[in-house]
């Protein structure tokens, strides 16, 4: 290796900045987070006891268990992590269902028009999040424009009352979260090897058996990815159960939300917050190995 | 026959889904009525009242520039990541800096903004500083949750990239800082563009991490069109996402027309390269 001596190496130059910088954002503020979640809850700010109590002659750490004991006594708590979980996966299935065939349309086109239709999936997604599910209380409202065009074709008399129901956060869920599904989906199915589908049909295969035999084996890695950028998010979704959802749709990100901002119980929100954490953790190791494997296999 | 089979029509379809919402939202912010949904005449006039909304422009204003701010921190922060994860064969810790720069592109908003906010807090106990909370405390939370998108999107570009070229230049005697911002920088450059526009949106989009974070002083627009939008639907709010959707297009397809220039340009660099090789 040709280098001058006297010049320091850039290497460390280059690890520090960012590793520090994620250290300090996002390593120690969980340590914090898990600290407070000990705590005890009191009318001072910060609104929360200390760990160590330096009142006796030796500090003594006091280490408060109540507020899991509460997630796991008040039944409303397990009630909105099990409702996240199923919102999660539901919306995950549909965003699958959904997004499959158009990752596979994309990566059937020919290269140009193939680059238009990624666009095409991508825009929306630039644009403000908050006005895209705004755009659709105009749509699901009582007197809104499906109401108004199904009770104008004649399909219902009375309007359906969509909007803040749980269907709606379903609509408003898929809708967000389906380019993070059709990306890596697409990603995936661009690389299939199309010679694989010709032999199987050459073998006498039906496309419908060739695809799903070969196609949809193939592109796990991509299904993997895309499940886990969808499903991993929406367990903690706030804005979309918050602003399409009935009061009762029930969601821990929402319930984080209100401990913190509307009952002031930063030990509640922080136990919630780890509780989460705990059940996301396998899904994110999977998603975490997905991409090192990925990134990996592109190097090599 | 085959070329528009089935799955044309559903992507066909999937698209409707994913631009119609958008388009009625525009199409009713031409609207006369106060009532959102029904049409009475065309006018521009919720425009004119939305440039009259002062507290709006400050928090749009607040909002450009931390994202400004979030976006060109972030493509720094991004390339150096990108470089020492694709670049460096190991050094310690490195298992734990992959896991920090990808883990935020799937944690859950609430818990990213509880816990930078704790951080604060904890900050200006220990060492009396961040009390305010103003643009910096959003500004450091957005690089941050941003880091991670802005890396995954460099280093992609980083590990296509075709090495014997570094490789040539280190030959010819550059050291390796040289070589970076003589080579691997000029190739790497579209990447770096859609990273920070990617850094720019994600800021400028933030809802939930920006509310937690934030000092009462300070209130970002999504802030704002939130607890607007907590009242009930507004024409206003209407003019407002049709400006954001128009701009943050036409940015977006501005780069994106760049990036497939800038692409198809190096293809045929390259292939030119190849061809006088042979």
């Amino acid at each position: 290796m040709k280098r001058r001596r006297w010049l320091p190496s850039p290497r460390w130059a280059l690890i520090v900045p960012p590793y520090a910088w994620m250290l300090l954002f996002f390593a120690v503020p969980f340590a914090i987070v898990l600290k407070i979640s000990f705590a005890k809850t009191t009318l001072a700010m910060p609104p929360f006891t200390s760990l160590l109590d330096w009142s006796g002659q030796a500090p003594q750490i006091q280490i408060h268990l109540e507020n899991y004991l509460r997630l796991f006594s008040d039944g409303l708590y397990a009630m909105a992590y099990l409702s996240s979980l199923k919102v999660a996966v539901v919306s995950t299935f549909l965003c699958l269902l959904i997004g499959y065939p158009m990752a596979y349309a994309i990566a059937r086109m020919d290269p140009a028009a193939r680059n238009v239709a990624l666009m095409l999936v991508v825009l929306p997604s630039w644009t403000s999040f908050l006005i895209r599910i705004y755009a659709w209380i105009g749509i699901l409202k009582n007197n809104g424009l499906l109401n108004n065009l199904l009770i104008g074709l004649g399909i219902i008399d009375e309007p359906l009352q969509i909007l803040y129901s749980t269907t709606a956060v379903y609509i408003g869920i898929v809708y967000a979260y389906l380019p993070f599904m059709v990306l890596p989906l697409y990603a995936n199915l661009v690389k299939l090897d199309l010679r694989l589908l010709e032999a199987a049909s050459d073998l006498g295969a039906k496309p419908w058996k060739a695809f799903f035999q070969i196609t949809l084996p193939l592109s796990r890695a991509g299904i993997i990815a895309g499940s886990m950028l969808v499903m991993i998010p929406v367990v903690g979704e706030f804005v979309i159960p918050e602003m399409l959802g009935s009061p009762d749709t029930l969601m821990i990100g929402r319930v984080l939300w209100q401990e913190f901002f509307n009952n002031r119980d930063w030990p509640a929100a922080s136990a919630v917050a780890i509780v989460m954490l705990a059940l996301l953790l396998i899904p994110i190791v999977i998603f975490h190995r997905a991409q090192a494997k990925a990134l990996e296999a592109k190097l090599t | 026959m085959r070329r528009w089979g089935l799955s044309r029509w559903l992507l066909l379809a999937g698209l409707l889904f994913l631009y119609a919402p958008m388009l009625s939202l525009m199409v009713y912010s031409f609207n006369e009525s106060k009532l959102v949904t029904v049409w009475s005449g065309f006018s521009v006039k919720w425009y004119f009242e939305l440039f009259r909304d002062q507290q709006l422009i400050d928090a749009a204003w607040v909002s450009l520039r931390v994202a400004f701010y979030t976006a060109c921190a972030t493509v720094v922060l991004g390339t150096m990541a990108a470089m020492a994860l694709t670049r460096l064969r190991s050094f310690p810790g490195k298992t734990l800096f992959g896991a920090m720069i990808t883990a935020p592109l799937v944690m859950p908003e609430v818990i990213t903004g509880l816990s930078i906010l704790l951080l604060f807090v904890a900050m200006n106990d220990w060492l009396g500083m961040g009390q305010s909370r103003g643009i910096g405390a959003i500004w450091a939370a957005h690089v941050t949750f941003t880091l991670a998108f802005v890396t995954v999107v460099i280093s992609s570009r980083l590990s296509e990239l075709d090495r014997s070229l570094e490789e040539a230049a280190m030959d010819l005697g550059a050291n390796r800082v040289k070589v970076f911002f003589v080579i691997t920088l000029p190739i790497i450059a579209p990447a770096l563009v859609a990273g920070w526009l990617l850094g720019f949106t994600l800021s400028l989009d933030d809802l939930v991490i920006a509310s937690f974070v934030s000092g009462p002083s300070s209130t970002t627009l999504p802030m704002k069109v939130f607890s607007s939008v907590r009242l009930g639907v507004s024409p206003k709010i209407n003019a407002l996402a049709t400006l954001m959707i128009l701009v943050v297009s036409a940015a977006a397809l501005i780069g994106w027309w760049l990036l497939s220039r800038e692409e198809k340009r190096r293809q045929r660099d390259m292939q030119r390269a190849l061809q006088q090789g042979e």
